[in-house]
């Protein structure tokens, strides 16, 4: 892949976390690092066992591959490969390839004297995934509890264990993840909307400044959260969304086995109106 | 300011958490490794399995001998057949499970007229006979809902099963009134968070629609494609609903019987869903022939408020267990109870399938492979 004329006096050497300049290089435009390489690892390694997976499995169809965790009743233990083996192997693959891309997030901002914004950021998604893969599995004593890998039987994985407790929505904490995601997405079209009207006038016009956007809000709803605000409350929104997730399904089961709908009884049962 | 923030990212977290249950979870898998198919029940909630009263005395087979009940007494017309040994047993034992109280209206008076036995004019005595037969024919014609037993001919119920020392079991259900034609405070039989449907705002009756009569339980359309779908949002709610006391009255989930991937599909259902398929069969038979059809013998305060009597559903045996009384083969200590079972018996359905995933042998192809949308008879 070429370089931009320009490109190579913006990469900047050290603030590595691990092997010092060893890893520290550019292969085209992707910054490679230690946790580069074990990025590559783990995803190829990982990939590798699901195609294995699927060729020892009854179908090639992409929708159809399934690589199921094992049986409950092997507990927390290794199974064999065959029978959920290849999951546990390709789920330590899969956190390996999550961790070590949020480092390599990490290390680039070190480079660039960032925040680390955006590795937390992503570090939230692998909660939700470490929270569905180990904590609830661990928590409920047995890997069988994990969702499996493939497009369909993941789908009715989700089906299957909401309705073990009867009625999912009310789940609380899935009711605050619902709410959040929705929430998010309407943050995020409402900010990109007014961004593009702003720098979108009429023909013949000048550009407006975030002084307009600003006005746009303070007329619509008296108060306009501003440029850098904005962004907060996106950021805000999103890792509540995720997080909430991680939530509503570590309770599903650890701290609650019955319907849902009969978790609410507590505030029925509040002794002021029972 | 940071500190209270600080409070109350943990405070609010604990909150949340307060309803819930921190007990060790007694978890079982019911399906291929995988696909979500687990119970999951708190241990120290559980139900526990009910204690089996002891016969009254023991039933020795030459007991079994000797003149007919219906020739040593008068008017006996359903447990005629037993020998008088044996029915005087049988006697003794439901006067235990029905009314075992000591008073003037208890014991053998609550159905009897103790100057004259044979007399039928203590309404009770009328209702026994015919609950008399309701059970031979459950032990006989509903064999199939209990399938999955163990216990071979033994597998049935008895009186106990349902009335545990009361005379009117403690769990059944009537018809609520009709919704007042009013807009106003209308919650039209739903939105309150009933106990019979597991506290989900579903219609909380959806009994009187299903539990008698023949109204379709099943309400899914044959394919994705709303053209295809015929049921209304509110009868589909109404099987969510009944669905909802299946599941808290037997102390199950939705996955003890279905794979929610196709809740309609048979191939990937467990045997299960067989058993209580017969189940809904049996309710209906029994509340329409054997509870609603005694008409104007109930008395007023056997009625519910829409003047219908006190039915059964599942809850009524189950009581909270897969299986009552956690499975125990009470019929064995009273045969006088059983009905032989005739396989041609008019009101014995036909099975709705023919290929069940069993217990132990999960389905071996993927779930999400197969996808043959059998509806049932």
């Amino acid at each position: 892949m070429a370089l931009l004329s320009f490109e190579r006096k913006y990469r900047v050497r050290g603030g590595t976390l691990v092997g010092g300049d060893l890893f520290d290089f550019w292969i085209g435009p992707f910054y490679v690092g230690f946790f580069g390489v074990t990025t590559i690892f783990f995803s190829a390694l990982g990939t590798a066992l699901i195609l294995y997976g699927a060729a020892i499995g009854p179908t090639w169809n992409p929708w159809l591959i399934n690589i199921a965790p094992p049986d409950i009743k092997y507990g927390l233990s290794l199974a064999p490969l065959r029978e959920g083996g290849l999951w546990q192997i390709i789920t330590i693959c899969a956190l390996g390839a999550f961790g070590s891309w949020a480092l390599r997030e990490v290390e680039i901002c070190r480079k660039l004297g960032m925040g680390y914004h955006v590795p937390a950021a992503f570090g939230m998604a692998i909660f939700a995934y470490f929270s569905l893969e180990v904590i609830r599995p661990v928590l409920m004593g047995a890997w069988g509890w994990g969702f499996p890998y493939g497009i369909f039987s993941h789908l009715d994985w989700v089906s299957n264990t909401g309705y073990q407790y009867l009625h999912f929505h009310y789940n609380p904490a899935h009711m605050l993840a619902v709410s959040f995601f929705f929430t998010t997405a309407l943050a995020l079209a409402m900010h990109g909307a007014l961004v593009l009207s702003a720098v979108n006038p009429a023909e013949g016009q000048d550009v407006k400044s975030p002084e307009y956007e600003d006005t746009f809000f303070r007329d619509l709803i008296g108060y306009s959260v501003g440029t850098l605000g904005i962004h907060r409350v996106g950021l805000l929104l999103a890792l509540n969304a995720v997080f909430w997730s991680a939530v509503c399904i570590i309770i599903s089961g650890p701290f609650w086995s019955r319907g849902w709908p009969e978790w609410w009884t507590w505030w029925l049962n509040l002794p002021i109106w029972r | 300011m940071t500190r209270k923030l600080v409070t109350l990212v943990f405070v609010l977290p604990a909150l949340l958490l307060a309803g819930c249950e921190f007990g060790k979870k007694a978890v079982s898998q019911v399906g291929p490794r995988g696909t979500g198919l687990n119970q999951v029940n708190d241990s120290s909630s559980m139900t526990k399995v009910a204690a089996v009263p002891e016969p009254p005395y023991p039933l020795t087979p030459d007991m079994l001998e000797g003149p007919r009940a219906n020739v040593t007494y008068q008017n006996v017309k359903v447990l005629g057949d037993l020998s008088t040994e044996e029915f005087n047993y049988t006697m003794a034992a439901i006067t235990n499970w029905i009314a075992p109280t000591e008073g003037e209206n208890a014991g053998c008076n609550y159905c009897h007229n103790p100057a004259n036995m044979a007399s039928d004019e203590v309404y009770t005595k009328v209702v026994a006979r015919r609950m008399f037969q309701m059970t031979r024919s459950i032990n006989s014609t509903w064999r199939p809902h209990f399938q999955a037993s163990a216990n071979g001919e033994n597998a049935g119920v008895t009186c106990w099963t349902c009335h545990r020392g009361n005379a009117v079991p403690k769990y059944v259900w009537s018809s609520g009134l009709p919704t007042p034609n009013k807009l106003a405070g209308n919650r039209r039989g739903q939105n309150m968070p009933a106990p019979t449907v597991a506290y989900a705002s579903l219609p909380n009756d959806p009994f009187t629609a299903l539990l008698q009569g023949k109204n379709n339980v099943r309400v899914g359309g044959p394919s994705a494609y709303p053209t295809a779908h015929k049921a209304s949002i509110q009868s589909t709610e109404q099987t969510y609903g009944l669905m909802m006391h299946m599941s808290q009255g037997l102390g199950v989930n939705c996955t003890y019987c279905h794979n929610t991937q196709n809740f309609a599909n048979w191939a990937q259902s467990r045997t299960q869903r067989v058993s209580a398929w017969y189940g809904i069969k049996m309710v209906r038979d029994t509340n329409d022939n054997y509870i609603t059809s005694l008409g104007s013998v109930w008395p007023a305060n056997r009625l519910g408020p829409a003047g219908d009597p006190k039915k059964v559903y599942c809850t009524t045996c189950h009581q909270g267990l897969a299986k009552p009384l956690g499975g125990y083969p009470m019929l064995k200590d009273y045969p006088g109870l059983k009905g032989g079972y005739h396989s041609d018996t008019p009101g014995a359905a036909a099975p709705p399938v023919t290929a069940a995933a069993p217990e132990a042998e999960p389905v071996p192809t993927p779930v999400a492979a197969a996808d043959t949308t059998k509806p049932a008879a």
